[in-house]
């Protein structure tokens, strides 16, 4: 009896202690102290505020200055001209679920789908008619505790969704490769809208895809090159390149010779990298967002400070 | 909670008889009720840790391979290790204690180990040495504290319970996420005050196994490799090894189902559920099974159930009734397996090495089971996932044909 007593006295007092404890780490949600109305102007540097999670924005001539915040609340956030893609887990889902929003030149939501899975990459194709996505899923490989990574597509006009690109035919060295451990990351589209490279990886190794999504066929060009972004002017691929275990070198692709420049950004960066013109590369680390000369010149320069995920409208 | 407090002046064998009707003893429940609370607490963290190391800290899901290898590597010698110092010390409970004990201070670790992933590793790689530890004098305690035509029955008692705090774990988590709206740490917190419960119970409840034993120096290492020179558990143990090695891994057989019927990746962890509800279902019927036909007729049934599910994987069905009709047959094998091995070996271990015999199966089996992930992961990227999965049903029917023909176990 007087165990039973003990017993019950003891799970009342830690079921107590437990419950006040998770009372009291509801986190005093952190607001921006105004919120206004943003638009996809031109000129202007975008990003994802570290501190409470909403889209800010800055004068892209002034990155500086006192930014200003949306009520959009994103973990990656994306634009192209006059469209905007949000990508943010659902809070408290188990496994985590993500919804994608496509934004008009108001940041109002004209389409939301959902998609399991936590954000990784997302952005918005340079003709502004698809948004793209990388998200991790968890279970999908046979360590129990395992990722796998899905990259998808949507298409604005005719509303077609690609939930995974992992069923596109691909060839390396020119035979058609087929394994079970295929994952994408990181997507990239050319200005026609129908090129466009991504990483492929399986089997330990990664490899950087060009495919054409009109008919839907993909070949490796190329080892080691992951989450590739392709320049402007359609010449180059910025991507993250692999030197150690989890750690990245910025570096760029030259397409037309193969040739890689390592960029003066020396830190470890696992980002897909963002073209702000043909000379300027941002990428988010360590809480800010940079930029760095994209021939491998000069220093990374810190633009904004307690921010993720930039973009600019141009 | 129910917990039979009946005290039987049969302390020893811990059972109790009540007009004919034979029950489980006191003992077990109490032993399967603190397996049921620390599934809970640890089911809750296993839920949450993929997400808390990339969400939470942004980590990159490719350091986690390394969080991995620790978790899965850090069992196996340590097992042996817990069997043989609780024999050693006559010390059961002292030594499980310890297990669940330490288990439950990991939670807390994971809180203070914040984004460092070497602290990280170790929290993790402690939790499952505590796991480790706690495995083989918990089930030596139940084996001690039933009667040896029920052992069936006992570990199926226990399993039922266990496998009921593995449901609740994840549900437990998502209400305390919802409710801290969305804080890590406030699940590692109530998963380290739930475990803590545990450890009461077990201290308030659970009877040591203690019996006076003349020779000291019969539970020496000496003692506990001699074990495997007696015949009956030598093959017992070679066979489940045997078996372990042809076994596909759960992970294994949940990703096959996934790829034949394209389960959305949002359910894709309640497919574990589906094993686990038949598991905890069957687990009784089947021990008692085992107790009245025989054990090993049904571990190896349990085996065939494996056999057919893997079949069935490959066959022309898919979809829906493809995943209940092999989710229930790897439940079935779970149910006629895990405990049921437990109890055919108990009986052809002495009582005072004890907990170091079971020790030696469950090593032997999980060893082997790792191995035979590995060779599985190599024969699905050599060959691709259908074959590779039928190959693996053809060594596991071929086997347990060997061991249907072995009977290593009369009874």
């Amino acid at each position: 009896m007087k165990k039973a007593l003990l017993a019950v006295v003891g799970t009342v007092v830690l079921a107590a202690a437990a419950v006040v404890y998770t009372v009291a780490a509801r986190p005093s949600p952190a607001e921006p102290a105004k919120v206004e109305h943003l638009s996809l102007a031109p000129g202007q540097l975008f990003f994802r505020s570290t501190k409470t999670g909403n889209v800010g924005v800055v004068p892209l001539a002034n990155p500086s200055a006192a930014p200003k915040f949306s009520d959009l609340k994103c973990d990656r956030f994306a634009v192209s001209g006059t469209t905007g893609m949000c990508l943010a887990v659902r809070p408290g889902t188990l496994p985590a679920v993500s919804d994608f929003s496509v934004l008009d030149r108001n940041l109002t939501t004209t389409h939301k789908d959902y998609l399991p899975g936590t954000p990784s990459r997302a952005r918005v194709s340079p003709d502004g008619k698809r948004v793209y996505w990388t998200l991790f899923v968890t279970g999908d490989s046979y360590a129990a505790t395992g990722f796998s990574t899905r990259a998808g597509v949507y298409q604005l006009d005719n509303g077609e969704l690609e939930k995974t690109i992992e069923e596109l035919p691909v060839l390396v060295d020119g035979k058609r490769y087929f394994s079970s451990d295929v994952n994408y990351w990181g997507i990239t589209f050319a200005k026609d809208g129908k090129r466009f490279f991504s990483t492929l990886g399986s089997k330990g190794k990664t490899y950087l895809i060009e495919g054409d999504y009109d008919t839907y066929r993909g070949k490796a060009l190329r080892e080691n090159v992951e989450c590739p972004s392709l320049s402007p002017d359609e010449t180059r691929i910025a991507f993250k390149k692999k030197v150690g275990e989890g750690v990245w070198r910025l570096s760029v692709l030259d397409l037309k010779t193969m040739h890689e420049t390592a960029l003066a950004e020396t830190r470890s960066v696992d980002d897909q990298a963002l073209w702000q013109d043909d000379h300027t590369i941002l990428y988010g680390l360590e809480n800010a967002v940079w930029s760095v000369p994209a021939d491998g010149s000069g220093a990374p320069r810190k633009l904004v400070d307690e921010a993720s995920s930039p973009a600019v409208t141009s | 909670m129910y917990i039979a407090t009946s005290r039987s002046s049969d302390v020893a064998a811990g059972t109790e008889r009540k007009a004919g009707l034979r029950r489980v003893s006191a003992n077990v429940v109490a032993l399967g009720a603190v397996s049921l609370v620390t599934d809970i607490s640890s089911e809750m963290v296993t839920a949450v840790l993929p997400l808390y190391l990339v969400l939470g800290l942004g980590l990159n899901p490719l350091q986690f391979g390394l969080l991995d290898g620790l978790y899965a590597g850090a069992t196996a010698v340590v097992r042996v290790l817990g069997g043989h110092l609780a024999d050693r010390w006559r010390r059961l409970k002292a030594v499980a204690g310890f297990g669940y004990g330490l288990s439950a201070v990991c939670k807390l670790g994971l809180v203070a180990a914040g984004s460092s992933v070497a602290a990280i590793g170790v929290v993790l790689a402690a939790d499952r040495t505590g796991k480790g530890l706690r495995t083989a004098p918990r089930d030596a305690l139940i084996s001690l504290s039933s009667e040896p035509d029920t052992l069936g029955r006992s570990f199926g008692v226990h399993r039922a319970m266990d496998t009921v705090g593995a449901f609740l774990g994840p549900l437990v988590a998502m209400a305390v996420l919802a409710l801290s709206l969305g804080s890590y740490t406030s699940v590692f917190f109530t998963s380290f005050c739930i475990a803590a419960i545990a450890v009461m119970l077990l201290v308030l409840f659970v009877r040591d196994h203690k019996q006076e034993i003349a020779d000291r120096a019969a539970v020496s290492v000496r003692a506990a490799f001699g074990l495997l020179r007696d015949r009956g558990f030598r093959r017992v143990a070679v066979w489940a090894a045997l078996l372990g090695f042809v076994t596909l891994g759960d992970s294994f057989v949940y990703l096959v189902l996934q790829r034949r019927w394209d389960v959305a990746a949002t359910f894709f962890p309640l497919l574990p559920l589906g094993t686990a509800g038949i598991y905890l279902v069957l687990a009784v019927p089947l021990g008692k099974l085992a107790d009245r036909i025989g054990r090993w007729p049904v571990f190896l049934g349990g085996h065939v159930a494996l056999v057919a599910a893997l079949i069935a994987l490959c066959g022309p069905v898919s979809g829906f009734w493809l995943a209940a009709l092999a989710l229930g047959l790897h439940g079935v094998f779970y149910a006629a397996t895990d405990g049921v091995l437990m109890a055919a070996a108990g009986p052809l271990v002495p009582a005072d090495l004890r907990a170091t015999g079971l020790a030696v199966v469950q090593t032997g089996q999980a060893a082997a089971r790792m191995l035979s992930s590995v060779l599985f992961g190599l024969a699905w990227t050599l060959w691709d996932l259908q074959p590779a999965v039928l190959a693996a049903a053809g060594a596991l029917a071929v086997v347990a044909l060997g061991a249907a023909f072995a009977r290593p176990v009369r009874k």
